[in-house]
């Protein structure tokens, strides 16, 4: 807790000094002092003393008990959440190229099997899920989702 | 009176109330729901209402938060988790008064004094705003600029519990506002090159992300299997509800009122209202030690207070465009779409949808009886809908409501990062509130800012020349100031007091 404190605090510092840097560029309203630089400029020195601190304390508490001890052994699936960025992203890559009812199921489908649903419900609920949602936003909503190859078709 | 038949005939009709009713049920499910949060519903509830007019959208929101703060306490009661977080503070006493053999009365206290606080906190709302608002008219750029700053003192130093981490979350909300050409200078900020940048960050996905897709990353991660606590059928939940009323009005009354203050200070929201009138409630009770053992005196206490604290957040939302809590934040950015723009102004120009909104308040906690008692009736099997099924369904949701926002990727691009922003800061101990209260107040506080800064030409004592705006500067600066009189405070009495 205390070390990543530390580091998240060395990393803060950090962006803080390329805002500082990005906002001597910005342009001043003509005949003030100040201008776009200004609020940029004020969150990079904020963000500076923050970080700053945040290593100073983390420094400080080295060596005490860590906080996070009293729930510590607990199971964690960081590949679920992995999937799920994976399906983000691959949605904002695929969607518009091969359309969304191919898309939406398949990233439907990876997800139920990252949270360990079984391939029943998952292949019923990421067929039922996408017609749904279809349904609800394209016919009802008129949402225009992607159709990509599966445009002669429709 | 006018406005107020019109705001009748605008609530009164059949597509409104259907919404409503629709957003109730949404609400009670997603809200007895773990791992599925009030302001999730909120989010998840936007791109929909944005196919709707005014008044049924932030209906919608109405009453669907409203629902699901109530419904949270029904999975606290039969498996220990809470719904939402709103209802975290009691869930250990509402689990073990069902353990004892007494779900109904964890169950129904939970439903009649959220019914009951909720009352109190829209009472307070439909006469405090308006008096609030026209004292507002008469505010100048320096009244606001103080006012965003308080703002965003009470996010960092009364909602959170590391000052020095809220600070952060702040100041990162306040760096995503930053983007885009909307700017004194209307020079383009951290564009980079990209024109869907120029228009700055759009809020919607930016919440949609922060709170949905960062609950399915959380959910993702973690393994809960939780135990329902009882398999008999329910009794009657209202049985005993009126003694408890006799019993505990101070406590109703406390919990209300504390619950709509904090709903009303930025940042602060329905779970904080609770914790902290769960710890008054023990504090001034006669029977502390019963405390965690089963007792209601609590969960009277801090079910009112979650619930008040909705109406409370709406008094600021409303009247000066500052959120009183997430729930809120996303409010605004419903109310910029469709051209209710919040500021005393509405309250001039757009009375009948102010007062319907007055409405829809009353009437949602009303609803809450009857639709409450049903949802309790069902909690069982609706418990028993494994959350697995239910997460990536409303992934694809988010994902396509990100999208629907401004139909393009882009939306679907910045949900992504926001929900696994989100996650981390959590995961990290950033309070994720403080970062939406940036975001959404950021352009206020620099347009205010500078137009307070020209008017000053250069003496900076015109800042508090004015009475309102002197009284919140200085309050502000003495929050501020207050960890280290209180350390210098402490210095002084260790060197004055024995060894």
């Amino acid at each position: 807790m205390k070390f990543t404190d530390r580091w998240l605090g060395l990393a803060l510092a950090l962006l803080a000094g390329a805002v500082l840097w990005s906002a001597r560029d910005f342009p001043a309203v003509p005949g003030q002092k100040f201008g776009a630089g200004f609020l940029p400029t004020l969150v990079g020195a904020g963000l500076l003393l923050c970080g700053v601190a945040l290593m100073v304390r983390g420094w400080r508490a080295r060596g005490a008990p860590s906080l996070g001890g009293l729930d510590a052994p607990r199971e964690e699936h960081f590949g679920s959440a992995a999937v799920i960025v994976g399906v983000i992203v691959g949605y904002t890559l695929l969607a518009d190229r091969l359309g969304f009812l191919i898309v939406a199921p398949l990233g439907l489908l990876a997800t139920f099997k990252a949270l360990r649903v079984g391939w029943g419900p998952a292949l019923l609920w990421a067929a039922c899920g996408t017609v749904l949602v279809h349904f609800a936003f394209y016919k009802l909503l008129r949402v225009p989702l992607p159709w990509g190859v599966l445009r002669p078709f429709y | 009176m006018d406005a107020v038949a019109i705001a009748f005939g605008l609530v009164f009709e059949p597509y409104v109330l259907t919404v409503i009713l629709l957003s109730a049920i949404y609400g009670l499910f997603v809200g007895a729901i773990p791992g599925l949060t009030a302001t999730m519903a909120t989010a998840l509830l936007v791109p929909v209402t944005f196919f709707m007019p005014p008044v049924p959208a932030v209906a919608a929101i109405v009453t669907a938060t409203a629902m699901a703060i109530f419904s949270g306490d029904i999975p606290s009661a039969l498996l220990r988790m809470p719904g939402t977080p709103a209802s975290a503070a009691y869930a250990d006493e509402a689990y073990r008064l069902t353990r004892n053999g007494q779900p109904e009365l964890a169950l129904g206290a939970g439903l009649v004094f959220s019914v009951l606080g909720g009352l109190f906190g829209g009472v307070v709302l439909i006469f405090a705003a308006p008096s609030l608002a026209e004292i507002a008219l008469r505010f100048s750029s320096f009244e606001y600029f103080w006012l965003v700053m308080l703002g965003f003192t009470c996010a960092i130093f009364i909602a959170g519990r590391d000052p020095l981490k809220g600070c952060v979350s702040l100041l990162i909300g306040l760096l995503i506002s930053c983007v885009g050409l909307d700017n004194p200078a209307g020079a383009p900020r951290y564009t980079f090159g990209n024109a869907e940048l120029t228009g700055g960050i759009s809020l919607i996905p930016l919440m949609i992300g922060m709170f949905a897709v960062s609950e399915v990353l959380r959910f993702a991660v973690t393994v809960n299997k939780p135990v329902m606590a009882i398999e008999r059928p329910f009794g009657n939940v209202f049985s005993g509800m009126w003694a408890l009323i006799r019993k505990y009005p101070m406590q109703l009354l406390r919990g209300s009122a504390l619950g709509t203050a904090v709903g009303a200070l930025p940042g602060a929201g329905a779970d904080i209202a609770a914790w902290m009138s769960y710890a008054i409630s023990k504090r001034f009770s006669k029977e502390p030690q019963k405390f965690g053992t089963g007792h209601v005196e609590g969960i009277v206490e801090s079910g009112a207070a979650n619930n008040s604290a909705l109406g409370g957040a709406w008094i600021p939302a409303l009247v000066f465009g500052i959120p009183g809590d997430s729930i809120t934040a996303i409010a605004i950015g419903v109310l910029y779409l469709k051209g209710m723009n919040p500021g005393p102004t509405l309250f001039v120009h757009n009375p009948q949808n102010i007062y319907a909104v007055f409405i829809v308040f009353i009437l949602a906690q009303l609803l809450m009886l009857p639709l409450g008692w049903m949802a309790i009736k069902a909690a069982k099997q609706v418990l028993r809908i494994p959350a697995g099924l239910l997460m990536p369904l409303i992934l694809l949701f988010c994902v396509v409501g990100s999208f629907a926002i401004n139909n393009t990727l882009f939306g679907v691009i910045v949900m992504g990062l926001a929900g696994v922003l989100a996650f981390f800061m959590e995961r990290w101990g950033f309070p994720v509130a403080p970062t939406i209260l940036g975001v959404v107040l950021g352009k206020m506080l620099e347009e205010q800012f500078f137009s307070s800064l020209i008017k000053a030409d250069g003496n900076l004592f015109v800042f508090f020349e004015r009475p309102i705006a002197g009284t919140l500067g200085v309050l502000t600066l003495l929050i501020w100031a207050w960890p280290l009189l209180r350390h210098g405070a402490g210095r002084l009495s260790r060197r004055g007091g024995p060894a």
